[in-house]
């Protein structure tokens, strides 16, 4: 079976980002870019998948402009057979990421769709989601096992009391949590393998979705920075600051 | 205007997270609906229908919403949404879960995690881990939503809404339960809790944390974990704090044996008072800890615990 992967282009996870001094938005200028985490194991599982004999052809798909070729890059050193950009300069709402994905879905016609949960970056957790009820597949979200059984595949989801089990109907979409694997490291002979995997450039306008913004960035501004703090000596000094100075303990 | 609530429930308790998503509500202004989706939950109908600010509770019991299984409760939100603006979930893996399909079923993008309402269509939201605070403002003409808990405070219950069957039943047929293991525990869940106790890598293994269980019952407090500890496998994942795990903001956030990293921070650092202890002076999490104490944790906590 075909497994596609969306992936992203986010903010390298050890960054912390900087808000621009008018508000308008982050300063992402010269800042270590990288695939989102979650991604990078939505990609894992899939290769893995393919190894294990299960899929047959592993795609990677990534919407952006040219820069996001170099994670797409990474997919395909990481396993991946091909890859799919879809070209545009413009910062996506999710539901309109969605409705692309989409029509890749219905092009390329996978049995399992696997995404992060989240980009580190936007923080929304909503295209997995989205993508499940535009093609109207089931979705097994916040995964942290996942295991074909016939037509159907059983999610392990991390939920907040424990973990959940379902069994959903393919073609289907997963969604990855942290514990689900470890990704690898692309190796030099599959970093230059890379290369030569076909990259297919598809342009965003070419699929006939009104992609018109659905929010209005307004500002963004730093959080509310915390006071300074100080170092106690001892534990009989912390107790006494909490009982007698914070007050949140008695 | 009106707006549409979807409660958090097990089918036997309502959760207190609700009354702060009716709280965001409130801010937005108008006639708010609480949903119960779920089967023999008759017992959270009553508790939702004493949510103060809440005109009508709309019931769903049915089997086909036992698990609140995304296929089947985004159709039925969906079908209902008709008569509301806005329609609003808390963010926990319930609403995470099913809420982006009610979006893109409404052919919407939604608005997730907002912390406060500008204006009925204008939201505030951490993005970046929390490094960077949006103001972003909707322009789909419904509004779907979660809501971070801890961005609002709880409502009282003191209400009496009319309670109302809802007989549709939507059921996809595409997904079913098979198992779930849950953590049980005596202690307070995290989003609930006033104080937290949390253990990072420094613990080392699984049965440290027993270290902290002392000090957890002499303050009353959850037991939370770094998501170091938890890969580690130290404990499961439902005890995660962090920009992809649990938000908390309690009075008093014990962060012990754990250095800090952006993703941890993201989770914790708008709790009241946090206290760090780390064997390491140089650990971020110092920077921002009220109370910090450069100590080996395996000699503090058991002072700590004698002396509280």
């Amino acid at each position: 079976m075909k497994v596609l992967v969306p992936i992203k282009r986010v903010i390298d996870y050890n960054v912390k980002v900087r808000v621009k001094a008018d508000n308008s938005n982050v300063d992402l200028a010269n800042v270590k870019m990288a695939i989102n985490p979650f991604c990078e194991i939505a990609v894992e599982e899939a290769v893995r998948l393919k190894e294990a004999g299960i899929a047959t052809e592993v795609i990677a798909v990534s919407i952006g402009n040219k820069s996001c070729q170099e994670q797409l890059r990474t997919a395909l050193a990481l396993g991946a057979d091909r890859a799919i950009q879809i070209e545009t300069d413009e910062s996506l709402d999710s539901i309109n990421i969605a409705k692309l994905l989409q029509k890749i879905v219905e092009e390329e016609q996978p049995q399992l769709v696997i995404l992060g949960k989240q980009s580190i970056d936007s923080d929304n957790n909503q295209t997995g989601q989205m993508l499940a009820a535009l093609t109207g597949m089931a979705q097994g979200t916040f995964a942290s096992a996942v295991s074909i059984d016939g037509d159907k595949v059983n999610v392990t989801r991390e939920v907040d009391s424990g973990l959940q089990t379902l069994a959903l109907t393919l073609p289907a979409i997963v969604t990855t949590d942290l514990r689900l694997n470890e990704p690898r490291y692309a190796s030099l002979p599959n970093i230059m393998k890379a290369k030569r995997k076909p990259l297919v450039v598809k342009a965003a306008a070419d699929f006939g979705i009104d992609l018109t913004p659905r929010t209005n960035l307004i500002k963004v501004t730093p959080p509310a920075e915390r006071k300074a703090g100080i170092i106690v000596e001892s534990i009989d000094e912390l107790v006494e600051k909490l009982k007698n100075e914070a007050k949140v303990i008695s | 205007m009106s707006i549409l609530v979807f409660a958090e429930h097990d089918n036997s308790e309502l959760k207190a997270d609700t009354l702060k998503t009716v709280a965001a509500a409130q801010a937005i202004g108008g006639d708010i609906h609480l949903l119960v989706a779920g089967h023999n939950c008759q017992a959270v109908a009553e508790a939702a229908s004493k949510v103060n600010g809440v005109s009508k509770v709309l019931v769903a019991d049915n089997a086909a919403y036992e698990h609140q299984l995304a296929e089947n409760v985004s159709l039925l939100v969906t079908e209902l949404a008709a008569d509301y603006n806005h329609i609003m979930a808390t963010a926990l893996t319930t609403g995470k879960n099913f809420m982006p399909r009610v979006a893109a079923l409404l052919d919407v993008t939604q608005i997730s995690d907002i912390i406060a309402v500008e204006s009925s269509d204008t939201f505030v939201r951490p993005i970046y881990a929390g490094n960077a605070i949006a103001t972003v403002q909707s322009l789909d003409s419904k509004k779907v939503i979660t809501v971070r808990s801890t961005g609002f405070d709880a409502v009282a219950t003191d209400g009496n809404a009319e309670i109302i069957a809802v007989d549709k039943v939507t059921d996809a047929g595409i997904s079913s339960y098979v198992s779930e293991q849950l953590s049980v525990s005596e202690r307070p869940e995290l989003g609930a809790a006033s104080v937290i106790i949390s253990g990072g890598r420094g613990m080392q293994n699984g049965e440290n944390f027993k270290l902290l269980d002392g000090i957890a019952d002499k303050l009353g407090a959850a037991i939370g974990a770094s998501r170091a500890a938890v890969d580690a496998g130290f404990v499961p994942n439902d005890m995660q704090v962090g920009q992809t795990g649990k938000i908390v903001a309690p009075d008093l956030y014990i962060a012990v044996g754990i250095s800090g990293a952006i993703q941890h921070l993201a989770g914790m650092k708008d709790s009241k008072v946090i206290v760090a202890i780390n064997k390491d002076a140089e650990a971020p999490i110092f920077q921002v800890a009220d109370y910090g104490l450069v100590a080996d944790l395996f000699n503090a906590l058991p002072e700590l615990e004698s002396k509280l």
